[in-house]
Formats: structure tokens, C-alpha cells, sequence
């Protein structure tokens, strides 16, 4: 018992040393917890490529290593809490689920710093940030709505969180924007990442006469099912040219790659805080893949007009009139929706067909 | 020149069903050195890596055991379904339903204080999916249907229903929306061992059901008849054991156990309900009862063996940059080998000289 005892205060006295000790030769280690593969494209990929880039700009004078495939249940708590007791000094933990696992390791590992996408709870040492997808979904929106000739637009969803409804929101917004006659219909695949299932979500779409697709899940797969019919469709979180040369007309992509220089940096600095980022076009962490050259001349001018308004700020996507299914105004001309309600959306804007599953 | 074959063995070697095991470990331990050398590694020290490092310390321990008790328990119920040849692939529903049910409890009583709080909430997940199996007893019992198909469709209610629960009734109101409950309260949260980790009293739990579920079936009437069950139907009957009492008891003691394993994992390691409270723990405990060979403490050095294979592939990945697919390859050969080997329990490997042909035809011949 007492042998036990003595075992266990070594070892803490051990990790807190090893935590403390940051000497100027040490190269700073940074780890990385992923929810999927690394792969070839998706959420993963993308975060993936946040840290080739880092790699490549702070050379020796940072270590990363990184955790794939990562269970966001009561594993992600063992994997964390080891990268941070492996003597990691920044921990980027890149999935909604690892919310509560990241705030319990932190409590304990109190000179470790820690950045959780899409989260909303921080804490000293944690620090939350995420990209506004919701400016780029706009932007496909509109192409989109310019594209589409059955006037019917496909979207294959993950689950029904404020995240999705956003996307989901904003991109009607567009495509209505674009051509008044557009409904947009929604099918929940109920997963984040699982090829087959996206497939099928996407040929349901298709049979139901939608002409281009878009997908709020982490695969290539509606991509793919949209080059196999001759249809048009706009890819998520990286450039997913390479799954439908003629289907793709463009992606909306996150570039993670600035913001984690950005954290690197504060941290060998020792200026990080923890704040919440939330960056998006102006700041080049959310983006178009290369536009395809199906869409047509005046389409890709319109698009980058908009793209340039956003990055000046003279429209935020969601300015008024909004309104909802029912037809009723929720924000009226000359206002515009806030942070706070664009993290708490539960409701379709007017153009999105069916029902959001009932909460 | 000798030729190679099996011969059926007169009845089943005892000794090769405990040596396959160790067999099957060794030959995954070869295949995965030359694994690991070919894709350019020290195989000695990826070995170290993935099989020794994450046990060199108490917290490794530790969290061999936060992983190890879920699983016991649901495998331990499925061992017994499995004795009577009650095909029950349904642990995966019963421990989700077993966590909504507990959580659901704890929700309710967020602002109830007292000791009797996580009691209260460990009984109603253990009962939550004990009426889990109850469904799949009824429907074998009453209506002939196949347990195979009925557990593994509830299976997919039993998230279905989880993913409602947070998704709907259940969400955290404070929570953006976001498909999770609040955090469960202290009263409704299962004692940990040390502050320093995570390992809970559910490794008791779990500890405590192999000893119940040894003794019964080694020392008791209501075991016997379970083995007798399983090994002949007709002998079953012959002798008046009621089998659809028995079918139903298998099915409601694993509905409990895969339910108590599922309360404890959300009241424990988790904190909360979330659409993630299963890693797939009722499908890799099939794969510890088979594993274990069907027996208590095999079913015990299974689960820790299992265990241990996620824990090294998440070695592997931080300390060697290996992908973690290997997880998974190794999970692949350590079955595949075992499968292998077992054919040794009923099969012995014989030479035999090679019939020379002159000699054979003369004397078919002479016949």
C-alpha cells in the first residue's frame, strides 16, 4: 500500500517536472487527435494538412505527432490525456465529441495548452476555434441555384446540429438568392463518415429529380455518385476534384494550416490564450476549391463579387429579410443574424423541402 | 517421401483447446514482427511498443481496466447465452439500451442528492436492458423467430433510440443544440478508485459477475442444465429441463449484464449521454468469449488481451507514426490464427508415407 503510494508520487512528481522543464533547444510538440483516417480528402484530411503546413513553416522548431481514427466516446479521454503526459505542449483535438474528454485531461495537465474545433466550452487552458463554412456554403449556394435545371438541389446531411442547419441555411439562402424557384432537399444519412450510406443518401436525391448535390459528411462519395449520373455536385471540407473531374464544380474547403501557425506561435511566444476563433473567408481559413469550368462566365464573376464583398464585410451571409419555412419574416431588411444565433440554429430558412427532425 | 494431412481426432483434444490460444498469440506476434519489419521498423521495439509500453506504468493498468470491465460484462453474458446455444449477437443493443436507461434516470434525478442516487441508476440500466433481451426471449419462445436476426435488427433500434434520446427529450438545454446530455451529477457518477484515474468501481462489477457466473455454472443444477442444453437438445428434453425457461434466463441475465456494463460506462468513464456510448464493446465481446474459450477466466485474459490491442495501436500511432489500421490488422490475425489453430482440436496432423503406386495397384489387385 505504502510501496503504492510512493509509486504514485514519483510518478506525478515525474510528469510535473517533464511539464515544466521547456528548455530553448527542445523543439515544441504539438499533437493532433483525429476523428477519421487521414485519407485522401475530408474533415480529417483537411485538419491533416493544418499540420504538413505548420511542419513545413516552423521546421525544427516544433514536433507533431498525431492520433487517427479516434473514437469520440471514453477512448479520446486515454488518448488525449497520453499525448499530454507524453510531454505534448499543444494539443489540437479536432472533433466535436472530444469536448468534455479535452476540458477533463486539461483540468489536469495544466501547462499543456489545448484547441477544440467546434466546440463551445473553454476553460484556462482550452481554447475553442472553427471555421465560417456557413461563408462558403453560401457562395456554392448561389452557383448552385445559377446551375440547376430541374430547379430541385440535393444535400446529403450528417446529424441535425446547429453546425449542419447553418451550412444547410446558408446554402439555401444562396441558391434561392440565385433563382427564386429552388427548394433544396435534405436527407439525414445520420453519420458522419460512412461511403455507402452517403451514396445511397445521394441516389435517393437523384431519383427524386435533383440535379446537383452537395453533402454535409466527411467522404467523397456523393461526389462520386453524382459523376456516375452525368450530374453536377459541390464537395466539403477539401477539394474533392479528383472523385468527379466533370461532376465537381467546386468545394468548400478549410485551410486550418494559418490558424495553427498562428496558435504555434503564441505558444513558443508565450502569448496563447484561450479565446474562441471562429475565422473565416477575410481570413483565408474557409475557401472555394478551383472552380470548374462547367459554370459559366458570368456565374464565377457573380461568386467572386460576393466572395469579395464577404472579405470587405459589406454582406454577412445572413442578413434580412430571413425568412422561414412558413414564409414569416425573422429578420427583417437592414438586420442581421448574430454569432450567438448562428451557434444555436434549429430552424430552416424558406427553400429547405421537409421537416427538421423534431427536437 | 511423407505426406502431410489431418486426421480426425477419436474425440476433441482438451489439451489443444487451451494450447490454440497461446498459439494463435505467438503466431500474431510473428506475423507482426515481420509486419513491422516490413514496413521498416525495429520489430523488437514496435513489439515493445505496441504490446509492453502501455502496461509500464499503474495508469496503463489503469486504463487496460476502464476498457477490460465493459467488455467482461457483456461477455460474460454472452457466455452463457453461448453455452446454451442461444446465439445472442444483441449485447451491443442491450449495453446502448442499458445506458440510455440508466442516463435517462440520472437526468431525472440531476438535482436529487443522496447515496441511493447511483444505485437507483445502476438498477434501472441493468433493467433496461434486461427487458432488452426479454424482447429477443419473447419473440424466440413465442414465435420460433431466430435470435441471430432479432438481436442484431434490435441492435440497431437500441442506437436508434439512443440517437432520439440525444438528438430529442434528452438534449442538454444548455448545450447549443449539440446532440448531448448535461453531465450527470455527482450523486449519479461511479466512485473512482484514485483520484489520479480513471479506472471506477465497475471493474468490481465485472470481477464480481465472472465469480456469480462461474459458480453457477460449475456448482449449480440451473448451469448444468444450461451445458446440457447446449451440448444436446434431445438429452435436454429427455430429461424435463424446461427449455424455455432456460432460453429466457440466459437472455435477461445477459440483457442485465450488457445493460449494467452499458449504466456503468455512461455513469463512469463518460459522464454523460452522448450518440457515441458504445465503441462496438457487445461485438468485440463475442470475440472475447470465443477468445476465452467459453470459460470465466479465459473470458477475463480475452478482454484484457483485446483491450491491450487498442490500447498498442494507439502506442504505435503517437510513438512510431504507424497508421491505425494495424489495430485492427492485428485484431484480424489473432482471430484468423485461432480459427486456424481450433481445426487442431478436432484434427491431428499426421504423416503418412506416400502410397507408392506399383505396390497399391498390385495389391488392389490380389483383393
Amino acid at each position: 500500500m505504502r510501496l503504492n503510494k510512493l509509486t504514485q508520487l514519483a510518478m506525478t512528481a515525474a510528469l510535473a517536472l517533464g511539464a515544466n522543464i521547456v528548455s530553448a533547444d527542445e523543439p515544441l510538440k504539438v499533437g493532433f487527435v483525429y476523428v477519421g483516417p487521414t485519407g485522401d480528402a475530408g474533415w480529417s484530411y483537411g485538419h491533416d494538412q493544418g499540420r504538413k503546413y505548420i511542419v513545413e513553416k516552423f521546421g525544427d522548431k516544433i514536433e507533431t505527432n498525431y492520433v487517427e481514427s479516434v473514437a469520440e466516446g471514453a477512448d479520446s479521454e486515454r488518448v488525449i490525456r497520453q499525448l499530454a503526459a507524453k510531454g505534448h505542449d499543444l494539443i489540437f483535438t479536432t472533433s466535436f465529441g472530444y469536448m468534455n474528454p479535452t476540458l477533463k485531461v486539461a483540468k489536469r495537465f495544466k501547462k499543456v495548452k489545448f484547441e477544440h474545433a467546434t466546440g463551445y466550452k473553454r476553460g484556462k487552458n482550452t481554447g475553442t476555434y472553427f471555421a465560417r463554412a456557413y461563408q462558403g456554403r453560401y457562395l456554392t449556394g448561389l452557383i448552385a441555384g445559377k446551375m440547376t435545371k430541374t430547379n430541385v438541389i440535393g444535400y446529403v446531411a450528417s446529424f441535425p446540429i446547429p453546425e449542419v442547419i447553418r451550412g444547410i441555411n446558408a446554402f439555401t439562402k444562396g441558391a434561392v438568392e440565385a433563382n427564386p424557384d429552388v427548394t433544396v432537399k435534405v436527407v439525414w444519412a445520420s453519420t458522419w463518415y460512412d461511403p455507402a450510406k452517403e451514396r445511397e443518401a445521394a441516389e435517393t436525391l437523384m431519383l427524386q429529380g435533383a440535379d446537383i448535390l452537395t453533402q454535409h459528411t466527411d467522404s467523397a462519395a456523393v461526389i462520386q455518385a453524382a459523376e456516375s449520373k452525368g450530374n453536377f455536385a459541390i464537395g466539403y471540407h477539401s477539394d474533392m476534384s479528383a472523385y468527379g473531374a466533370k461532376a465537381h464544380l467546386t468545394s468548400t474547403v478549410h485551410n486550418w494550416g494559418p490558424l495553427y501557425a498562428e496558435k504555434v506561435q503564441a505558444v513558443l511566444d508565450g502569448t496563447w490564450k484561450s479565446e474562441d476563433l471562429w475565422p473565416g473567408i477575410a481570413e483565408g481559413v474557409t475557401d472555394l476549391a478551383p472552380l470548374n469550368d462547367a459554370i459559366p462566365a458570368d456565374v464565377k464573376a457573380l461568386v467572386a463579387k460576393k466572395k469579395q464583398a464577404i472579405k470587405d464585410g459589406t454582406i454577412r451571409v445572413f442578413d434580412g429579410p430571413i425568412f422561414d419555412q412558413s414564409g414569416k419574416e425573422v429578420v427583417p431588411a437592414g438586420s442581421s443574424l448574430d454569432d450567438g444565433a448562428l451557434k444555436s440554429f434549429n430552424w430552416y430558412v424558406k427553400g429547405v423541402e421537409g421537416q427538421l427532425p423534431k427536437s | 517421401m511423407l505426406n502431410i494431412t489431418l486426421e480426425k481426432r477419436p474425440s476433441d483434444s482438451k489439451l489443444m483447446s487451451y494450447l490454440s490460444p497461446i498459439f494463435a498469440v505467438i503466431l500474431t506476434l510473428i506475423s507482426g514482427g515481420l509486419l513491422f519489419t516490413a514496413l521498416g521498423q525495429d520489430p523488437f521495439h514496435a513489439l515493445y511498443t505496441f504490446f509492453i509500453s502501455p502496461l509500464t506504468d499503474i495508469y496503463g493498468w489503469t486504463e487496460l481496466g476502464v476498457k477490460v470491465a465493459p467488455l467482461t460484462l457483456c461477455a460474460i453474458g454472452l457466455m452463457l447465452c453461448f453455452k446454451a446455444r442461444v446465439w445472442n449477437i444483441g449485447a451491443e443493443g442491450q449495453f446502448i439500451l442499458g445506458g440510455l436507461g440508466g442516463g435517462y434516470i440520472a437526468l431525472e434525478l440531476m438535482d436529487a442528492e443522496g447515496f441511493w442516487v447511483l444505485p437507483l441508476v445502476l438498477f434501472f440500466g441493468a433493467l433496461s436492458g434486461l427487458l432488452w433481451g426479454a424482447l429477443t426471449a419473447l419473440l424466440k419462445t413465442r414465435f420460433g423467430a431466430n435470435e441471430i436476426l432479432t438481436t442484431i435488427m434490435l441492435n440497431y433500434i437500441a442506437l436508434n433510440w439512443l440517437l432520439y434520446g440525444v438528438h430529442g427529450p434528452l438534449k442538454d438545454p444548455d448545450g447549443f443544440n449539440f446532440p448531448e446530455s448535461a453531465l450527470f451529477s455527482d450523486f449519479a457518477t461511479l466512485p473512482v478508485l484514485s483520484d489520479d484515474y480513471r479506472l471506477n468501481i465497475s471493474i468490481f462489477f465485472a470481477l464480481f459477475a465472472v465469480a456469480v457466473i462461474w459458480a453457477l455454472m460449475s456448482k449449480t443444477l440451473l448451469g448444468f442444465q444450461i451445458s446440457v442444453l447446449g451440448e444436446d437438445k434431445a438429452a435436454a428434453r429427455f430429461a424435463g429441463f424446461k427449455e424455455e425457461r432456460l432460453i429466457w434466463f440466459v437472455l435477461l441475465a445477459c440483457g442485465a449484464l450488457a445493460g449494467l456494463a452499458g449504466v456503468s460506462e455512461v455513469t463512469g468513464s463518460i459522464g454523460q449521454l452522448n450518440p457515441y456510448i458504445s465503441p462496438g464493446y457487445g461485438y468485440a465481446a463475442i470475440i472475447v468469449v470465443f477468445l476465452g474459450r467459453m470459460h470465466p477466466i479465459g473470458i477475463v485474459f480475452a478482454s484484457m488481451l483485446l483491450a491491450l490491442t487498442y490500447m498498442g495501436g494507439e502506442m504505435a500511432q503517437m510513438d512510431l507514426a504507424l497508421p491505425k489500421s494495424l489495430t485492427g490488422l492485428f485484431q484480424g490475425m489473432l482471430l484468423f490464427y485461432l480459427l486456424a489453430c481450433d481445426l487442431l482440436i478436432s484434427y491431428r496432423i499426421v504423416r503418412k508415407p506416400t502410397a507408392r503406386s506399383t505396390g497399391s495397384s498390385s495389391n488392389s489387385a490380389q483383393a
